[in-house]
């Protein structure tokens, strides 16, 4: 026991360990979870995104990525970037603002957090009066207006956030010469939005919420304009000269207001309803882009009719006659608009629009005819149908990362051609080492493949399996074109679909061979699908077979779902990976394991109930073994029955209660000394009542029984060829590993490739291992005669491993959820053992070989085990001696989502889910890691305008 | 008949080296002997391990008479009961003197052969306060029966008297075998498990560690009852917290030893089945075991038509073991072996 305690004392392995071992949480992959703000910066080209934990994240070229996390964990609700800097301000719920910057530190550019700062009222003022509602960054980049709900305006200094009082805008200037039957009216209220005028820097637009616009003189301190708007303001946006202003209403509206020198009251020019006449919704925020050709671009958020088009979340784009209403399918966040930022440029010409809506990011080009979206690099909604298992497969040949990567561009074709257009910053990492998929399934039936190569998980390619199906989703349902007249024009964009047609179809387990091309996925219903790649469409059946995994079982009733309908006759598929072959397992529980040979062309198959067995050559079912217990109710009867009886359960339990009650009370009305009765029942009321309030939370300590439920469900499955009966000759080899601790191996006979058509395959049970401490089987590998794991099929055949060692004696590792024990081979018996739980008291939950190599020395590397535990840590353990070599946290123990969505890669990386749309990537490895290394430089700024506005401040500072 | 021969007294040597010579000097290498001798009150007690076969020979003055009998036709109660050699062996120290005096009749076999079962076990190295439990659960169909629970303790710090949290035991099934065998309490405090502190751990992971061990359980805890404690003459007076673990440093590596030892034993238990065809026990590699292969075979048998079972899986192995009665627990263990841990294999 002691042995296992004690760190190891070689300092020759220690100080190798420092060269092989490092943990790093490297990057977050997808869309950030629950997105509060946008923000975008012309001048570097950087997008950041605000989440509801206080998350900041920037983006830019593809590659360049920074975090940072504000450390109160509240809801930023603002983004500003200062003008011209590599600064930007954020505004959190709890009305506290922060400086971050991007600084350059030993090569790379690193986002910190500089300053916080809260502003403070007088003693005694409501919080409201310093509540920020509008941030304005000057663009001297030496001040920052914030707008308060008292309808005050108050001036920071930048970087020091002192405040500057003297130059605080209030309201009762603000009104001094409104009209006094308009001031009666309606009192500025708060600040809902601030705009420095785009040719002037001294004057300031300030919009107030009940509808009243004034702009602000900066030198002399006072109004030189009011715009008395009717309606509820929203939101305003400046035209590029500085001649009109826009502003947009509560009521759907939006209004043009002239802005010229004689007129100090000026009258709307239009007022404008786009959605009229019926009521709308607000429009809560609108661009206005000028064009060459003289058409503007008018761009709103909302608006939409009240009544029948109140629930969508829309985004309109008005250029002339075009007119579109892109319909997101959850809620918008914030927009942007990317046009030209030349200083000297005439036009704004927009060219794209960036949309962070709560579950995805979407652009639209605006340049090209017909407004399509264009396929983001980064920030992919991994979650766009719920995310039910992932696979990685590392190293990925050439071939099949063309063919893969060609099949999902016939898939992306309605995608804009236009370049990524926020492109800041420089990537300066290093080309990944390797081309890795990370394959995810999901709810709806669907596998994706990602890049997983890089810090940009990129999607490649979409498979969807439930053209194989017949579902209750009419495929006529979507051949519904937009009608010429359609009003409003909706046009649905972005991926975000989270409603699936049947959940039979999701996706749960999935296997690639990389080699060969050949792909197995299997799913809710029992549906074990196995595909191969091809490059072109085609039409063809699906062969049909089904495995009664219940054989022998007598007398048992499924009472889960049932197995999906297929579809007769042949399949249109397109380029990629196309079903040719459907096994069916009866009853059709969900797949719990898969394994997939494609050498010998098998694939096995495990559910609740057993395993098969089937030839994909020949079509041909080979066996089938029921693992399932006698006694085992629950398995059989499926996962509805399970819900029920615990209903079920409960309600008998309240019923004890009630009739308990009831026939106290009889006896009570019979008998004579009815008072004590009363009594010994109230008292044992009180009693009970007691006990259910005291009873703490316990455990119960007892051994597991092969009576348990789902002892027979099967958790891993593996093929081998190994010394199964003798040592002499080594056979094709199928094992597989249930919930009740039980091991079964069959020895397989595989007919020759030139007889492969002719000869059955044939297959024998050879052992069955039962671990006595009865834990759920969770790994099953055979190491060689050197203690390597046996190498990938077709791995060896394409000279990339070395053959394994058939000379010395093969060892099997079988590794439960509480302990790894080596066997010898083919005679089983124990020979080394780690028992993590009786000494730790964690449990297994992933475990993978990984090669480690060291960052010192290129020609060493070696294999070890890489495993997650129930408590989210990550241990690595030394092969074939088993020793724990390191343990580090990495996953918070009640984040159980996050632990069962883990998975190893090949090289000592892993990833897991941080919320149903973002994986984080993490490293255990020195010599494998992903992380974004990137410089955003300043670019070279006009330095003309930089003066003037710099001695414009200066004029304000000295006459104010 | 009789033989005579020399042996260096200061440097007797191992008992399987002495088992060895007394075949090779008898002429019988392949015939399975017990080995006894007579001490100095004139009883005749069993040579069988390296400790009562030194203590043998410490008594010889200067002659030591052996006795040899083929195992087969062994008479057991020639043995007489002094239980001195035995309460250094941590599997046995259950079993009372006052037990044999009872049934003076029962056959006593070998100490190696008993039965281990739940016990109190390291009472020389633990602070009074301590109390550590083996629960075994072998040869029992009895659940383990007991729950745990999160609660807070006080100890004595540095800082004065603090609380912390602490493991406790919540619950006693009925007739479970925690209950039955009296060791634990409700309210127990948990303090280790298996030789592995559980400060700082959570209620889950206790609860999994225990599971882990369920078949060779132990458990130090502080009885919540503290009037049944053991009273030494040590100096040590209920500080509580404190064990006097550290101020042993001796001993303990060989009870951790021990422990080890156990578990690797009861580890070989992994059942293998080959071919699918019927399973058939293969004894394991131990040496002393393999002394009393004979009696075991006997024992087996009889055990087997008693039963009436055919050891052909783990299902009917666990049925035989719910069905065999408390008298068979002193009985031979390697019957054990075949219900529990026996390696079955068939070729």
């Amino acid at each position: 026991m002691r042995r296992f305690l004690r760190p190891g004392h070689d300092p020759v392995r220690e100080r190798l360990k420092r060269d092989l071992f490092q943990f790093n949480k490297t990057v977050e992959h997808g869309f950030p979870h629950q997105p509060s703000a946008l923000g975008y910066s012309p001048f570097l080209r950087l997008m950041a995104i605000g989440t509801r934990s206080g998350a900041i994240k920037l983006y830019g070229a593809p590659g360049v990525e920074f975090m940072g996390l504000h450390e109160e964990n509240n809801t930023v609700m603002q983004i500003h970037f200062i003008p011209d800097q590599c600064q930007l301000v954020t505004l959190l719920d709890d009305n506290s603002l922060h400086l971050w910057s991007l600084k350059q530190h030993s090569g790379a550019s690193e986002l910190r957090e500089e300053h916080r700062f809260t502003l403070k009222g007088p003693p005694g003022s409501p919080p409201s009066a310093t509540q920020v509602t509008a941030v304005l960054p000057h663009s001297s980049r030496e001040v920052l207006y914030l707008g308060t709900e008292s309808g005050n305006i108050f001036v920071v200094e930048l970087p020091s956030f002192r405040v500057l009082e003297d130059r605080t805008i209030t309201s009762e200037a603000v009104l001094q010469r409104v009209p006094e039957d308009y001031c009666n009216r309606r009192s500025c209220e708060l600040v809902e939005a601030l705009r420095e005028h785009p040719k002037n820097p001294d004057q300031i637009l300030i919009g107030y919420s009940r509808g009243l616009i004034v702009l602000w003189d900066l030198q002399n301190n006072k109004v030189t304009h009011h715009f008395l708007g009717s309606q509820q303001l929203e939101n305003l946006y400046w035209q590029r000269d500085g001649s009109k202003f826009i502003s947009c209403h509560y009521d759907g509206s939006y209004t043009q207001w002239p802005v010229s020198s004689d007129n100090r009251h000026p009258e709307p020019l239009e007022n404008f309803v786009p959605y009229g006449p019926f009521p709308c919704k607000a429009i809560s925020k609108i661009y206005w882009q000028t064009t060459k050709n003289g058409l503007p671009y008018i761009i709103f958020q909302g608006g939409m009719p009240r009544a029948s088009y109140g629930d969508r979340h829309s985004i309109s784009v008005v250029h002339g006659s075009q007119q579109t209403a892109f319909d997101f399918t959850s809620r918008v966040i914030d927009f942007f608009i990317i046009f030209s930022s030349e200083p000297t440029a005439e036009f704004d010409d927009p060219s794209a629009m960036v949309v962070l809506a709560e579950e995805e990011l979407v652009v639209i080009d605006l340049k090209t005819a017909g407004w399509p979206a264009v396929h983001p690099p980064y920030l992919a909604s991994l979650h766009c149908s719920a995310i039910t298992c992932s696979h990685h497969v590392s190293n990925i040949p050439l071939k099949l990362w063309e063919r893969i990567i060609s099949a999902g561009s016939k898939q992306n074709i309605h995608y804009s051609s236009m370049p990524w257009p926020i492109d800041g910053g420089t990537n300066i990492a290093p080309d990944p080492p390797q081309r890795d998929l990370l394959l995810t399934g999901h709810e709806d039936g669907t596998v994706r493949f990602w890049d997983a190569s890089g810090v940009c998980l990129h999607l490649l390619y979409k498979l969807s399996t439930v053209r194989v199906f017949l579902t209750d989703a009419d495929p006529n349902d979507n051949m519904n074109p937009l009608g010429e007249d359609e009003w409003p024009p909706l046009r649905k964009v972005g991926t975000f679909d989270p409603y699936s047609d049947d959940p039979r179809l999701g996706i749960q387990k999935i296997y690639l061979c990389k080699y060969s091309g050949y792909l197995a996925v299997a799913g809710t219903a029992g549906q074990v699908l196995v595909m191969e790649l091809n490059d072109e469409d085609a039409e063809h059946v699906v062969d049909h077979a089904e495995a009664d995994l219940l054989q022998d079982q007598e007398g048992y009733r499924w009472k889960g779902h049932e197995k999906l309908k297929t579809r007769d006759g042949p399949v249109r598929f397109e380029a990629g990976f196309q079903p040719f072959v459907l096994v069916q397992c009866q009853p059709p529980a969900v797949v719990t394991s898969l394994a997939l040979h494609s050498e010998w062309k098998l694939v096995a198959f495990g559910t609740s109930h057993g395993f098969g067995l089937f030839d994909h050559q020949q079509k041909r079912l080979v066996f089938v073994k029921c693992t399932l217990h006698p006694s085992d109710q629950l398995a059989l009867e499926g996962p509805l029955s399970r819900v029920k009886s615990l209903k079920k359960s409960l309600r008998q339990s309240f019923r004890r209660i009630r009739r308990s009650r009831v026939s106290g009370r009889k006896r009570r009305g019979g008998s004579g000394n009815a008072s004590e009765v009363q009594e010994a029942n109230a008292k044992f009321d009180q009693d009970t009542l007691q006990e259910m309030e005291l009873a703490p939370v316990q455990r119960k300590i007892e051994a597991r029984s092969a009576e348990d439920s789902f002892t027979g469900f099967v958790r891993t499955l593996y093929f081998a060829d190994t010394f199964l009966r003798d040592s002499s000759r080594h056979c094709p080899s199928l094992w597989a590993g249930t919930n009740g601790g039980t091991v079964y191996a069959f020895c397989l006979r595989v007919p020759p490739a030139e007889r492969r058509m002719d000869e059955p395959v044939r297959a024998e049970q050879a052992k069955e291992i039962q671990l006595m401490h009865r834990a759920p089987v969770v790994g099953i590998l055979v190491l060689d005669g050197r203690s390597n794991p046996l190498p990938e099929p077709l791995e060896v055949a394409h000279d990339l491993s070395k053959s394994p060692d058939m000379q010395g004696s093969h060892q099997l590792l079988v590794v439960s959820e509480e302990q790894f024990k080596v066997f010898t081979l083919p005679k089983v018996s124990s020979k080394l053992k780690l028992k993590l739980t009786a000494l730790e008291g964690c449990r297994v939950r992933k475990v993978t070989v990984a090669n480690f190599g060291s960052c010192k020395t290129d020609d060493y590397s070696e294999n070890d085990l890489a495993v997650l535990t129930n408590l989210g840590d990550i241990q690595i353990i030394s092969l074939p001696f088993l020793k724990l070599q390191i343990r580090y946290p990495c996953i918070r123990k009640e984040d159980v989502s996050g632990i069962a969505s883990c998975v190893f890669t090949k090289y000592g990386q892993g990833f897991y889910l941080i919320s149903p749309s973002e994986f984080e990537r993490f490293s255990l490895s020195t010599k494998w890691l992903v992380e974004p290394r990137c410089v955003v430089d300043m670019p070279e700024v006009t330095s003309n305008n930089h003066v003037h506005n710099k001695s414009g401040m200066e004029n304000a500072v000295r006459k104010s | 008949e009789f033989r005579r021969f020399s042996l260096e007294r200061s440097k007797p040597g191992k008992f399987e080296e002495f088992y060895g010579l007394l075949q090779h000097v008898h002429k019988i290498p392949n015939v399975d002997v017990l080995v006894g001798y007579t001490d100095i009150h004139g009883d005749l007690l069993p040579i069988n391990n390296d400790d009562n076969y030194h203590k043998a020979v410490s008594t010889a003055n200067p002659l030591l008479r052996i006795f040899i009998q083929r195992k087969e036709d062994a008479d057991y109660s020639a043995f007489g009961t002094d239980t001195m050699t035995r309460k250094k062996n941590v599997l046995s120290n259950v079993l009372r003197p006052d037990n044999h005096k009872k049934k003076p009749h029962i056959v006593i076999s070998m100490p190696q052969d008993f039965r281990p079962v739940s016990s109190i076990i390291d009472v020389d190295i633990l602070p009074e306060t301590h109390r550590r439990v083996r629960l075994y659960k072998y040869g029992t169909d009895k659940p383990l029966g007991f729950y745990i629970r999160d609660g807070s303790s006080v100890r004595v710090t540095p800082h004065g008297l603090e609380k912390v949290p602490g493991i406790f035991i919540s619950r006693l099934v009925p007739g479970g075998l925690a209950q039955s065998t009296g060791l634990l309490a409700v309210n127990d405090e948990v303090l280790e498990v298996n030789g592995i502190e559980v400060s700082g751990k959570s209620l889950d992971q206790v609860t999994d560690m225990m599971i882990a061990n369920s078949r060779n359980l132990i458990i130090t805890v502080r009885p919540a009852n503290q009037r049944n404690n053991v009273v030494r003459n040590s100096r040590t007076s209920g500080s509580s917290g404190q064990s006097t673990e550290s101020s042993l440093p001796s001993s303990t590596p060989n009870i951790l030893a021990n422990f080890l030892q156990g578990e690797e034993e009861s580890d070989e238990e992994d059942i293998i089945i080959e071919d699918s065809g019927e399973p058939q026990q293969i004894p394991k590699a131990a040496p002393t075991s393999e002394s009393l292969e004979s009696l075991t075979q006997i024992e087996l048998l009889r055990e087997s038509t008693q039963n009436g079972f055919l050891p052909s899986n783990e299902m009917n192995l666990n049925h035989s073991a719910g069905s065999i009665s408390m008298e068979y627990e002193v009985q031979d263990p390697d019957h054990k072996s075949l219900e529990e841990d026996g390696t079955i294999i068939t070729l």
